[in-house]
């Protein structure tokens, strides 16, 4: 079973605790400078956005079916059985169409190191591996972040829903964009306020390509049958009217 | 003759100028990495190094294929004196594109990591492996000249035997890396404006890479009249003139239904930075070529031929910088200029592709002599006239 995090922003009170469990985790540097930043970036994973007093988060999708892992010519992203999208640094030659592709724009990168490396929060992997929440629901006071059962968690959201209409847009975020991802999102105020796009592809991003790719191995066959083949019918063509002109001079040499 | 010298002087200035801030922004580049020396951003992580010098250099080296197919798969003799000089442009574009590279893959030094780490979902994947190939295929299609001008008789009589299968697979890899290219962007349909997103994308990346094979061809032929004295015929060049328009009619027809079907042609009225953009490419890199090159009085004259071949590179160019580089500036939510660093880096590549160009023509049987023949390129001639074998690289 996959793991996911439920994040309902009508129960976030901007404590940012999150975003500092999540840069112990990552072994980042945490200050008031960086709690001000209202970006993702490389040194910060997971930023908390406010609008007036309403607020959202913004972290890894850690979609189902990752565009970043389908991208990735050295398969240094992948998802895991438990959910979590993980990146291979070592794998990384640093081509960045992990973060062109993105559809949330989420994969950041060192620019200032001479070697960088793509950073992204990993749905802390390794504890939820081992068993364990997520630093940032683990950390959470109010329950706005909620680490469980993707299933479950997806109820408990439509519950939600359906219990207090008018406290929330009535949207799933997560639900099915992209095919649906491992963190689901309920807001009060429109996705697009904090920069969600509302108009994303239900389907997964990776097959828009793979119905594409898919069709080499054919191409190729088909194709180096079909250029050797005219190559073929052209030679003995040329041949042919070569050996005429060859008969037509030798009999007027005659 | 004081005149000449002082104007090749300049020009040899103006090379070293261009080096030297290309080697500036080089050490700039590999010390203190790509923050400080490019305009990249998270929210724009692909600038001209990859629009500019990759699509574009691959596209610009598509005659290479073009005109391997129609001589050597198709039989069409009449254009066999213009394949050397395309085979030179196709070998070192392609050496070129791998030079950017270097340049923009961050961790430059895994760049054979492909090799040993597959992931087949990846249009990346397959573009790493295609240059790689390719670049390998267009090596041992130079290769012969060069064995012709050192006169290496065994490695050329190698080169011979395997020669077609060669063409043949060289021909298939470029179809495959000229299209991925445009696939490349397939998977970003919420990003990539819709006056280029499009399913077809990489059709059209394959075609224009046909119509660009031609113009290059028609370009580089009038670029060496004028600086090597060394030109091909007019008529020849008049006749790939006629097939670039058929080429350009085939594509503008093909972009215009793509647009129709998917509801994007009314965005041409929209007063915006992207319409301005797409219709300098598509009225002046696409429909005006054509309506000059159906044009007889037009097609049949050297500058008129020219103009019509520069302003299908152009435009052309302006195609996969709008699909790299305006096209993905709506999403990101920002106006991306390139730093001084990253364009020094793109001429400097671009100076290094002209001088090599031009070496190579000085030292090797690339173009063909209008008087008697090299003396080594005569020998071959004569045993091909025995074999009835073409040459890869011929």
């Amino acid at each position: 079973m996959s793991k996911a995090i439920l994040y309902d922003a009508t129960l976030c009170i901007d404590c940012k605790l999150c975003e500092q469990a999540c840069a112990e985790r990552n072994h980042l540097p945490y200050n008031d400078t960086v709690a001000a930043e209202q970006v993702q970036s490389a040194h910060k994973y997971t930023v908390v956005l406010a609008k007036g007093d309403k607020f959202m988060r913004r972290l890894c999708m850690n979609c189902d079916d990752p565009t970043c892992a389908s991208v990735c010519p050295v398969g240094a992203m992948r998802k895991t059985k438990e959910g979590p999208v993980i990146y291979e640094e070592a794998r990384c030659m640093g081509c960045r169409y992990c973060m062109v592709a993105c559809p949330f724009g989420v994969p950041k990168y060192q620019w200032n190191k001479v070697l960088p490396a793509v950073c992204k929060c990993d749905m802390c992997a390794d504890r939820v591996l081992a068993g364990k929440m997520t630093a940032c629901a683990e950390v959470c006071p109010t329950g706005a972040t909620k680490f469980g059962e993707r299933d479950e968690l997806i109820a408990e959201a439509k519950q939600r829903l359906h219990d207090n209409p008018g406290n929330y847009v009535n949207h799933i975020y997560g639900l099915d964009e992209v095919g649906g991802t491992s963190v689901l999102l309920l807001s009060s105020l429109p996705f697009e306020t904090f920069g969600y796009r509302t108009d994303l592809v239900r389907e997964p991003l990776p097959l828009f390509t793979f119905r594409v790719l898919s069709r080499i191995p054919d191409l190729v066959g088909l194709g180096g049958v079909l250029l050797g083949g005219v190559w073929w019918i052209t030679n003995r063509r040329s041949k042919v009217a070569a050996a005429e002109g060859k008969t037509n001079a030798d009999e007027k040499e005659k | 003759m004081k005149q000449r010298l002082m104007r090749f002087t300049l020009w040899k200035v103006v090379f070293f100028a261009i080096m030297a801030a290309g080697l500036y922004a080089t050490v700039l580049r590999f010390t203190r990495g790509l923050g400080a020396s490019t305009n990249l951003s998270d929210r724009f992580p692909w600038g001209i190094w990859i629009g500019f010098d990759v699509l574009c250099g691959v596209m610009l080296a598509a005659g290479g294929f073009t005109l391997m197919a129609a001589v050597h798969i198709f039989h069409i003799e009449r254009f066999k004196p213009i394949i050397r000089p395309t085979v030179l442009t196709a070998f070192l574009g392609y050496l070129l594109v791998c030079v950017a590279l270097m340049y923009d893959l961050g961790r430059y030094y895994r760049i054979w990591h492909p090799l040993v780490m597959r992931n087949p979902h990846s249009v990346m994947f397959e573009v790493a492996w295609c240059v790689m190939l390719y670049t390998t295929v267009l090596a041992l299609e130079f290769a012969p000249i060069v064995f012709e001008r050192l006169r290496l008789e065994k490695p050329l009589r190698i080169l011979r035997a395997v020669s077609i299968p060669l063409v043949i697979l060289g021909v298939i890899l470029s179809t495959l890396h000229q299209s991925s290219l445009g696939s490349l962007y397939l998977i970003m349909p919420n990003k990539l404006y819709p006056l280029w997103y499009s399913p077809l994308l990489p059709v059209f990346f394959f075609i224009s890479a046909i119509g660009i094979g031609l113009a290059m061809t028609i370009f580089e032929s009038y670029m060496s009249s004028k600086y090597f004295h060394r030109q091909l015929e007019l008529p020849l060049l008049s006749e790939l003139g006629r097939i670039l328009a058929v080429v350009l009619s085939v594509y503008a027809v093909l972009r215009f239904e793509d647009l129709y079907h998917r509801g994007a042609l009314k965005l041409v009225l929209q007063p915006r930075y992207e319409t301005y953009l797409f219709l300098l490419e598509v009225v002046v890199g696409l429909l005006l070529p054509i309506a000059m090159l159906f044009r007889r009085r037009i097609r049949e004259s050297t500058g008129g031929l020219y103009l019509a071949a520069v302003l299908t590179v152009l435009g052309f160019i302006t195609n996969r910088l709008n699909v790299s580089i305006t096209g993905m500036e709506g999403a990101a939510g920002l106006h991306y200029i390139p730093k001084w660093t990253e364009m020094a880096v793109t001429a400097m590549i671009i100076a290094g592709g002209f001088a090599l160009f031009g070496l190579a023509t000085k030292y090797l049987p690339i173009f063909p002599e209008k008087g008697e023949p090299a003396e080594a390129a005569a020998v071959v001639v004569r045993r091909r006239a025995v074999e009835q074998q073409p040459v890869a690289g011929d």
